[in-house]
């Protein structure tokens, strides 16, 4: 990976131009690429950096304007690098039944975590989702993409507690 | 002799520590000598047993749960690997009256057999669907599908042998199936649970409707929620690949089939069927206009299969054991079996595969013993988020595709959230004005701004200011939503509101400030 670091200077947020290049070059020949190259690619970089919508547009023959579309319109695809961790709560009716609006409220009060915001160290990101399909064990979150289920006021401290600057 | 133990890798059974039980267990073992072999099956859906742990013996399987790591020491002492007695035992996993009960034409191997296995899926009469297919003419797999009564599973209850005979007439060089896995509907869990547990059905299923209306090419849209799930699926195609169930000439029928496995990206419209096309084409997941027909001109325009996962998932056994096997089961012109999903505050949530025609009350009351927090059950929503909100007087409907119209709701895609005492009707109705604004595609007006203003209406109520005015002005423009609307998002989110207004309108008119005592 060096050579390509050499030849495009990978940039301090990790943005690699030619490594994207490869990302995009591995996948367009698929039916519909755009998805699978954006996933990728926030899989590669941890974001979609917005220096990858021509480069896109360039292998897929279409225009800048419809990259952009795609990116802009589903909430999975980040515009900027989220924390290290990231909890994504689900705040969809089931989880509601049980409680999970008040674990939101305790994150606020305790931890002063909003969802959408990341700890100040940039350790961990809460998110906000709308079902994670474990509406018989709720409420329901994913830490990092691992289940958590029955999460409970203990069960959220120690994530924050274990995921953050604040165990210090 | 090695006891072969099942721990589910169900999403389910993980959140609740299932790796850390699978790793208790085979740490124990080794440590008395012990061979075991651990078999990581789907769910049998009694969440509440989770993480549930079978022993396979020579005389059935015997079930222990909800096991934690620090039972696992005590549970060897007991000798649960012969199914001996332990507090956690539930004796043999069929014996128990929850699953006993239940009628499961689709979910007969979930739970039960190894996911990756294609011997393991054979040998619980996996493949028999697609076998007997194989030797059928396309319009006679059609006409089964069409005899059998099967409505879409999703949710909006098309026939599905008249969607399939509409591909099949239509004169294209290429067709596909596409598979709508994008379970967002809150509630829902039973098309995760299959792709976790028995991801071969679904194949299996996609593959007869592939034969079905000659398309070679399919594709599963997958919620990108649902990480586990994509990649189970994954690999579930590749074993299939593998053992030429995918690929060109299956079964020796000298029909071709392959399939691929696509992640969605969090949007929740991205579950109307015209929505998905577009995004599994790259673009902008927004809704198109019908006509024409996903049918006559869907993924890159041409005549596209688009059914639901437990659509695709129940063909298997349609073929195999007849459409009039199938149409037994069932109540008026809902036929056939329902993966119900029971959620939320509910004591023994799950899993239960019924024929339509159950009622809410049997379902949350005798299946899943009440609430979870013990207080008495006010509120039970049918269908997902678009769907309406029951009191205790509406419990005894059955739930049927008409049942439920007639009642102004939706069955749905079958899931099932209770409420207990303490739920306020009002925050529930907002919080369907707000899903719907920040889920709306934005392509049509009643439903991007309509959803907003319902918000703000409903906010205004709530804070009790010109109450009469604005529940008028509410009232209409559900009217509007409902009538104008392109798809079902903005179309439907009306259906949980005006329930909540109907049947709980002491939650609107409390004096400002003053919200459920518990609250």
């Amino acid at each position: 990976m060096s050579a390509h670091n050499s030849a495009s200077g990978a940039a301090q947020d990790g943005f690699d131009e030619a490594r994207a290049r490869e990302v995009i070059d591995g996948l367009k020949g698929l039916q519909g690429a755009a998805l699978p190259i954006l996933h990728a690619l926030q899989r590669e970089f941890g974001y979609v950096d917005q220096r990858v919508t021509p480069m896109i547009a360039e292998a897929l023959n279409i225009s800048r304007a419809e990259v952009h579309g795609a990116i802009s319109f589903y909430h999975d695809f980040k515009t900027a690098p989220l924390g290290r961790h990231v909890l994504k709560i689900c705040r969809a009716e089931a989880c509601q039944s049980m409680g999970v609006e008040k674990l939101i409220e305790r994150l606020d009060r305790m931890h002063r975590l909003k969802p959408g915001g990341t700890s100040p160290d940039g350790e961990l990101t809460i998110e906000s989702v709308y079902c994670l399909g474990n509406c018989a064990l709720s409420p329901a979150a994913l830490l990092d993409g691992e289940p958590v289920g029955r999460l409970d006021n203990a069960g959220i401290d120690g994530i924050v507690l274990q995921h953050t600057g604040a165990r210090a | 002799m090695t006891t072969r133990i099942y721990i589910p890798g169900d999403s389910a059974a993980l959140s609740v520590g299932a790796n850390r039980v699978a790793d208790a267990i085979a740490a124990e073992a080794r440590r008395r000598s012990v061979a075991v072999e651990i078999v990581r099956n789907g769910s049998r859906g009694m969440m509440w047993l989770e993480p549930l742990v079978e022993i396979e013996t020579m005389h059935g399987r015997y079930a222990y749960g909800p096991v934690k790591p620090t039972n696992v020491a005590a549970l060897f002492d007991a000798g649960f690997l012969s199914g001996d007695p332990h507090p956690l035992g539930h004796g043999k996993i069929e014996d128990i009256a929850w699953l006993k009960r239940q009628q499961r034409l689709t979910f007969a191997r979930c739970g039960v057999s190894d996911p990756l296995s294609i011997a393991d899926y054979c040998a619980h009469g996996g493949f028999m669907g697609l076998e007997k297919a194989a030797g059928m003419a396309p319009a006679a797999i059609v006409e089964e599908v069409t005899a059998s009564g099967l409505r879409g599973r999703g949710g909006a209850g098309f026939p599905t042998g008249l969607k399939w005979r509409t591909v099949l007439g239509a004169k294209a060089d290429q067709k596909y199936i596409v598979c709508n896995a994008d379970e967002g509907d809150s509630g829902t869990f039973a098309d995760r649970m299959l792709m976790e547990g028995d991801p071969f059905t679904l194949i299996e299923g996609m593959a007869i409707a592939g034969f079905a209306v000659e398309a070679t090419k399919g594709f599963v849209y997958i919620r990108s929620e649902y990480p586990h799930a994509f990649a189970m699926m994954e690999r579930a195609i590749a074993e299939a690949r593998k053992t030429g169930l995918l690929g060109a000439n299956i079964a020796g029928s000298g029909r071709s089939f392959d399939l691929e496995a696509r992640l969605g990206a969090g949007a929740y419209i991205c579950g109307e069927e015209t929505s998905l096309l577009e995004s599994l084409e790259g673009k902008r997941g927004q809704v198109r206009a019908k006509p024409p027909l996903p049918a006559i001109k869907g993924l890159f325009g041409k005549p596209t299969v688009i059914n639901n996962v437990l659509s695709f998932a129940a063909c298997p056994w349609i073929i195999a054991h007849g459409a009039k096997a199938y149409a037994n089961y069932g109540l008026g012109r809902s036929r056939g079996t329902q993966p119900f999903q029971l959620a939320g505050n509910i004591k023994h949530g799950g899993l239960v595969e019924l024929a339509l025609g159950i009622t809410i009350r049997e379902l949350v009351e005798d299946f899943g013993g009440g609430t979870f927090t013990g207080k008495p059950i006010r509120a039970v929503q049918v269908g997902g988020p678009l769907g309406a909100y029951f009191p205790q007087k509406l419990l005894d409907t059955p739930l049927g595709y008409e049942e439920m119209l007639a009642v102004k709701g939706m069955l749905g895609h079958g899931g099932i959230v209770v409420f207990d005492d303490t739920v306020d009707l009002a925050r529930q109705a907002r919080f369907a004005m707000e899903f719907c604004a920040i889920e709306s595609c934005g392509k049509c007006t009643p439903c991007r701004i309509g959803s907003t203003r319902g918000m703000e209406t409903l906010d205004k109520i709530m804070a009790g200011k010109d109450r009469t005015k604005n529940r008028e002005l509410l009232d209409d423009l559900c009217q509007l939503m409902t009538d104008g609307s392109l798809c079902a998002l903005g179309g439907l989110t009306p259906i949980p509101v005006v329930s909540a207004l109907t049947h709980f309108p002491e939650d609107f008119e409390r004096p400002a400030g003053v919200r459920m005592a518990a609250e």
